[in-house]
């Protein structure tokens, strides 16, 4: 038996439906349909009234898991996809964000995005958002990028008392498998040394984690070895382990999906070069997709993003230093 | 689970005659004026840090949303709601304490003037972004369903110019579709900051957007405090019973600036000559006499006691210490574990 990632996501959820009658799930095509991925197949049929189709309102379905949260419940909110979560950005960024901080009341809301490119998906169903909700105070943002970690992290995330901005990648959702689901997992904020190494280390997480496991593999065979850290949440940002690992390697190579600017990768060098510099025995460096829309056809989208190619070429460069 | 509860001021009107009704909520509204004109000074006076909002000439509408919701409901106000607050429960204190910054107050001075509330008790503070606090009423209205509670209502106030945002559409679709017990409160008070309607909507009336929504429209004259009674009064009496989300329009005119900073030089003289234009707090007061619900008398003793509970209330505050930015926790997650785990977050 196998599990995927997307089937992770859907059990994590029945699961804490199962658990805590206070959670419920509210978004687009969410009930009867199972939504737009399947991530809520059957769960309006196995918990009755409590999966419920929202309008197209993104801005409303937040602002109404706001209303729930403050009346006690755990609200899990799909964004169809998380592009769309810009039409509710006011209510995540300046309500949900700022509510435990201005009022003492806490706002266990988890907002699921489906982030993250696929081929052909184009400008608008392919966006990765971490960025731009870490930079608020008052969220949690998780990034995983394994099937154990989506189960387990999803349920963390609903079980944590403050809005948690939840990244599933839909790249990982059919492809990634495992073989059980965990039974224990590392605590929220921890990252991990999804490979370890000794001549560089690459910071990633989400998808990218697996594009740079397939660089150090194929460089192992040149005798290279890199150490890979899969950060598993952007905020908290685990820059213990980070600087541990570069201590060990003395390079770093930041990989991330989104765009450069004031992103992931400018924060974890920005943190290793200001609390870490004479760990590094050359400039950090980082690779994101280019500071363009994300193209539609799958040629411009290869290159627009990360991948083992470009990610080699980097860590070749790096090591050259 | 959040139990609800409102403070101990908040006194049911279910079992009041209308008489007793009107003489409550003027009194809400003379409080409201009076709570009013001393942020006003103390702004003037530089004691405030932020701006200062008043609700001159929205008090009758505001006292009769604060006057008709009762105990186990839900409100979240705007800035021009002093009295609807003060009827629904809200201490002077809290008013007192956010608007001069105590961390005392329910906003422990992190927040500010008219963003406080108690979200616990059903009174919550605003944000500024507006037509965003619908979806949020709409929320704990759908989780009071899921709870199995009936017969409680949840109440919004917006102006005109908050009609045209996104939020209050994309709100009170949803309240339509779960047909939820929303009143949503408009005062059409001619200007959204300096903005006049006819560059705010051209819809011939802002009622007729109720139909489109699956709402009930009613309009009101928010100069006159008996029709904001019997108009308000009526739309939460048919949220209560099941009738659906309501949405009310009063027409008046704002009787000041869009804040204390603005001189509202560019209000249309002819409008303050017009009905809409009428102060509803004289209107009230002249109503009351000619009804001989009261006199001269009674109004001014109870102009004198709010005077005296509201200068007490100040003077209280201002001798209060001022926050310690030292003793801020500067984390605002309240997973406490993560911000003590990861300090820089």
């Amino acid at each position: 038996m196998s599990i995927t990632y997307l089937e992770a996501i859907r059990e994590a959820q029945a699961r804490a439906l199962a658990d805590d009658p206070r959670v419920f799930i509210y978004g687009q095509d969410v009930g009867e349909f199972g939504g737009a991925f399947k991530a809520t197949k059957n769960l309006a049929q196995e918990f009755p009234g409590r999966v419920l189709d929202a309008p197209i309102s993104e801005d409303a379905i937040v602002g109404s898991a706001i209303g729930a949260a403050i009346e006690g419940y755990r609200p899990i909110i799909e964004m169809q996809f998380a592009d769309f979560s810009t039409v509710g950005f006011n209510q995540i960024v300046n309500h949900a964000a700022a509510y435990f901080w201005r009022t003492n009341v806490p706002l266990p809301i988890t907002i699921r995005l489906p982030s993250g490119g696929t081929p052909g998906s184009g400008p608008f169903h392919s966006q990765s958002m971490e960025a731009l909700y870490a930079h608020y105070p008052g969220l949690v943002v998780m990034t995983p990028a394994t099937v154990e970690d989506a189960y387990s992290m999803l349920i963390e995330a609903v079980n944590i008392d403050d809005p948690v901005i939840f990244c599933e990648h839909k790249y990982l959702y059919y492809h990634l498998k495992a073989d059980k689901l965990p039974d224990e997992a590392l605590p929220t904020g921890q990252a991990r040394i999804a490979r370890a190494g000794r001549d560089l280390t690459i910071v990633a997480y989400s998808a990218m984690v697996h594009e740079a496991l397939a660089v150090a593999q194929e460089l192992s065979g040149e005798g290279i070895e890199i150490e890979v850290v899969d950060l598993r949440s952007v905020k908290p940002l685990d820059t213990d382990t980070v600087i541990a690992s570069v201590a060990r390697t003395g390079r770093l190579l930041c990989v991330g999906e989104a765009w450069p600017w004031g992103g992931v990768t400018a924060e974890v060098i920005a943190r290793v070069a200001s609390e870490g510099f004479d760990l590094l025995d050359a400039p950090p460096q980082r690779l994101n997709a280019k500071d363009t829309p994300i193209p539609y056809h799958p040629n411009l989208w290869s290159v627009h993003r990360p991948t083992a190619r470009s990610i080699t070429a980097a860590a070749r460069n790096l090591l050259q230093m | 689970m959040a139990e609800v509860a409102v403070s101990e001021s908040k006194t049911s009107m279910e079992h009041l005659s209308f008489q007793d009704e009107c003489v409550a909520a003027f009194r809400w509204m003379l409080l409201a004026r009076i709570l009013d004109d001393k942020m006003a000074s103390l702004y003037r006076a530089g004691k405030i840090f932020g701006g200062v909002y008043l609700g001159r000439g929205q008090e009758a509408l505001s006292a009769a949303v604060g006057v008709s919701l009762k105990k186990g409901d839900i409100f979240a106000p705007l800035i021009r709601d002093a009295a609807g607050r003060l009827a629904f429960g809200e201490s002077i204190l809290d008013a007192v304490r956010t608007c001069l910054g105590s961390p005392l107050g329910p906003m422990r001075a992190r927040d500010g003037n008219v963003h406080r509330g108690r979200p616990r008790e059903g009174l919550l503070p605003m944000l500024s972004h507006l037509g965003s606090m619908i979806s949020v009423v709409n929320g704990m209205l759908m989780a009071r369903r899921f709870k199995g509670i009936t017969g409680c209502v949840g109440a919004t106030c917006l102006g005109e110019g908050g009609t045209s945002t996104g939020a209050f559409h994309e709100a009170l679709n949803q309240a339509g579709i779960e047909k939820l017990p929303l009143v949503m409160v408009v005062a059409d008070n001619q200007y959204a900051y300096s903005t006049p309607t006819s560059r705010q909507f051209a819809c011939k009336d802002l009622v007729d957007r109720a139909i489109g929504y699956g709402l009930e429209g009613h309009h009101a004259d928010g100069t006159d405090l008996e029709n904001c009674l019997q108009v308000v009064g009526n739309a939460v009496k048919r949220a209560r019973a099941g009738k659906g989300p309501q949405l009310i329009v009063a027409k008046m005119l704002r009787l000041c600036g869009h804040g204390e900073h603005d001189d509202a030089s560019y209000i249309d003289p002819k409008l303050k000559q017009s009905t809409a234009g009428r102060d509803c707090l004289k209107v009230a007061e002249g109503m009351l006499v000619k009804r001989q619900w009261g006199d001269a008398k009674s109004m001014e003793a109870w102009r004198a006691e709010f005077v005296q509970q509201v200068d007490e209330a100040v003077a209280m505050v201002q001798r209060e210490p001022a926050p310690d930015a030292y003793k801020e926790t500067w984390q605002a997650l309240a997973s406490k574990h993560l911000g003590e785990t990861f300090p820089e977050i």
